[in-house]
């Protein structure tokens, strides 16, 4: 048996969550798949349109969803159903939770892969050194184990309608609940999520100021329907702020257009990029590393390159 | 106080990283005190500056090689350090395992651990280690403070960011954001010869036995078009547009 484990954001299943039943599916090879849903019933009803047996997950103890609290509820939905394999998303809530799951199972833990086999044993694919190698993990053993999967790399299952959906209630002890959650603030919304987007713009250093940011990027983001991002190097400098930061230690991101503007090419920055499907450079040094990954670069000032893409994309978009 | 530092080594990251028929290798690559762990050390000085009395131990788990970071960490600022000496490769959950081990025989309150490995790119061994201590953690952090017994933070989630309070002893994982690091200087860098460095073995924290094992790497390699537009910013842009359509198929 393979459970899903996943939680709803604002109320309804993010993109990432269907990612995990292809997963889910692939690992279990025909075996039974069975989900846990934290949030509304009607999260877990979404669920049931893909996998046979959704479990709806609510208490007090998961609102706000604290890690070990989901640990603890994922552990009794494993144990009622007998699943020794675990799948979760490798966003920061999964990352949290299933290193915490792995240790208390007894189980291997297989992070942020981006492919998954199972014949002659449970190997999956994940990237290691800055995401400068891929490198392939085996289960040793073969007992439980857990799996975190990298969001947007996997395609959506198709629908299996006609699941069922049950309540689930676990029972907490007092270590769930002694982290006690403040003030939460969300990144700002409006644009399209950049993790799920399809194209993103993304600003450097190069653009020179917060306001050149703002007038350079997102005129190309809004005729693009583009996410932003921008680098370490414009979050220190207070321009963007974090979320919107890609790299090491920002999102990992994998658009079929990656539009760089401004950007050197640290490899910290494309540790975070590199998978994306197509990308483009434009920076006033022709030697920049950015110029290495790319599929197309410019050479020039983004001051005057960048209003150049807007409007010729406007141009194509109009004829 | 207690305050046990983790620390790994890993590549420079801008060392040209290469795969034989073995894998990585990583003979005459520079190796440094990973970035994200540099952080936890920081903080850990910086409580002691604001006039919390801190004894802080640096812990490692690696090669010998992993000693040139020990050091860095003692030349910034931690009293002394432990040393899991060991050629054996371990995922993060086995080494959570033996790092447990040594934070309980020391009785730390407090364990900073980088957010994301460099070498494994790995969230894994903070929460993990959190774990087998029965410990609560936070992660992503980006703001710290004692306050009583208790630890008041603010860290990262996957939407926006969150404050929490957790009780200590805790784990905090640590990132960009959190502190500004600061650079040994030559003073400390000979100081920290002097300062004690204990040597422990595997074997005698009860071993280990990781489930997973690296089986291959390869480079990670996109076949990409190279291709550089010529022409003015209009030209330029009109070919670009047009390529992303016609040939990426991406518009
Ligand atoms: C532990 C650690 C973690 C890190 N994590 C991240 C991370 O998650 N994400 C990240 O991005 N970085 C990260 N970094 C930082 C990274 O090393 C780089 O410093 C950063 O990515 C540089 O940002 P940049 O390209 O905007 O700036 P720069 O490197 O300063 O590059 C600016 C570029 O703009 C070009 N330029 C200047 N003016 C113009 C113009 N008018 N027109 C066109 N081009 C122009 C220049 O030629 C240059 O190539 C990390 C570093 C460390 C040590």
């Amino acid at each position: 048996m393979i459970l899903i484990v996943t939680a709803a954001v604002n109320g309804s299943l993010p993109k990432s969550a269907l990612e995990l039943v292809t997963v889910a599916r692939e690992l279990a090879g025909g075996a039974p798949v069975a989900a846990a849903v934290v949030g509304p019933e009607a999260a877990a009803a979404q669920l049931a349109g893909y996998v046979p047996q959704v479990r709806s997950l609510q208490a007090p103890e998961l609102e706000p969803l604290r890690a070990e609290a989901l640990t603890t509820a994922a552990q009794q939905v494993a144990a009622e159903l007998g699943a020794n394999t675990v799948v979760m998303s490798a966003n920061r809530l999964g990352q949290s939770v299933a290193p915490r799951l792995a240790v208390r199972l007894g189980a291997a833990l297989l992070e942020d892969v981006i492919a998954v086999s199972t014949d002659g044993g449970l190997r999956a694919k994940r990237y290691s050194y800055l995401a400068r190698v891929t490198e392939t993990v085996e289960v040793a053993g073969g007992g439980a184990t857990v799996v975190t999967v990298k969001p947007n790399v996997f395609p959506l299952p198709e629908a299996q309608p006609g699941g069922s959906v049950a309540p689930f209630a676990p029972t907490f002890g007092a270590q769930d609940t002694r982290v006690t959650v403040g003030e939460r603030s969300a990144a700002a919304g409006g644009r399209v999520k950049l993790e799920e987007a399809k194209a993103v713009v993304a600003g450097g250093r190069g653009l020179g100021s917060a306001e050149a940011f703002d007038q350079l990027v997102e005129p190309l983001a809004d005729a693009l329907g583009a996410g932003i991002a921008a680098t370490r190097a414009v979050v220190d400098a207070g321009w963007r702020p974090y979320a919107e930061q890609v790299g090491q230690t920002g999102k990992s991101v994998a658009p079929d257009l990656y539009l760089a503007l401004g950007i050197s090419g640290a490899v910290q920055h494309l540790s975070g990029m590199n998978r994306s499907k197509v990308i483009v450079a434009v920076n006033k040094d022709a030697d920049a590393p950015i110029f290495k990954i790319v599929d197309y670069g410019i050479v020039g000032d983004v001051a005057q390159v960048a209003p150049a893409i807007a409007a010729a994309l406007e141009e194509s978009q109009g004829s | 106080m207690k305050i046990i530092t983790v620390l790994k080594q890993v590549p420079d990251a801008e060392a040209r990283i290469r795969a034989g028929s073995g894998g990585v290798e990583l003979d005459g690559v520079t190796f440094v005190i990973d970035g994200m762990d540099e952080y936890g050390v920081e903080e850990a000085i910086r409580l002691r500056e604001a006039g919390h009395d801190v004894e802080i131990v640096a812990l490692a788990l690696g090669p010998a090689r992993y000693e040139e970071a020990i050091r860095t960490a003692l030349a910034l600022g931690a009293d002394r350090a432990v040393h899991v000496e060991t050629d054996v490769e371990l995922d993060p959950i086995a080494q959570a395992r033996v790092l447990a081990e040594v934070v309980r025989q020391e009785g730390a309150d407090l364990v900073f651990v980088g957010g994301k490995q460099a070498d494994w790119d790995s969230a894994a061994l903070g929460p993990a280690l959190a774990e087998v201590l029965g410990w609560p953690h936070s992660d992503w952090t980006t703001e710290l403070k004692l306050a009583g017994g208790a630890l008041e933070v603010r860290h990262d989630t996957d939407d926006g960011q969150e404050s929490l309070t957790l009780p200590l002893p805790a784990v905090v994982t640590t990132q960009q954001g959190l502190n500004e690091p600061r650079y040994p200087t030559l003073p400390n860098i000979m100081k920290a010869k002097r300062k004690e460095l204990a040597k422990r073995s595997l074997d005698e924290l009860g071993g280990a036995q990781p489930l997973t094992r690296v089986v291959a790497q390869e480079i990670q390699t996109r076949e990409r078009r190279g291709r550089i537009i010529e022409g003015d910013a209009a030209s330029a842009a009109a070919e670009l547009v047009r390529l992303l359509r016609d040939e990426a198929k991406v518009l």
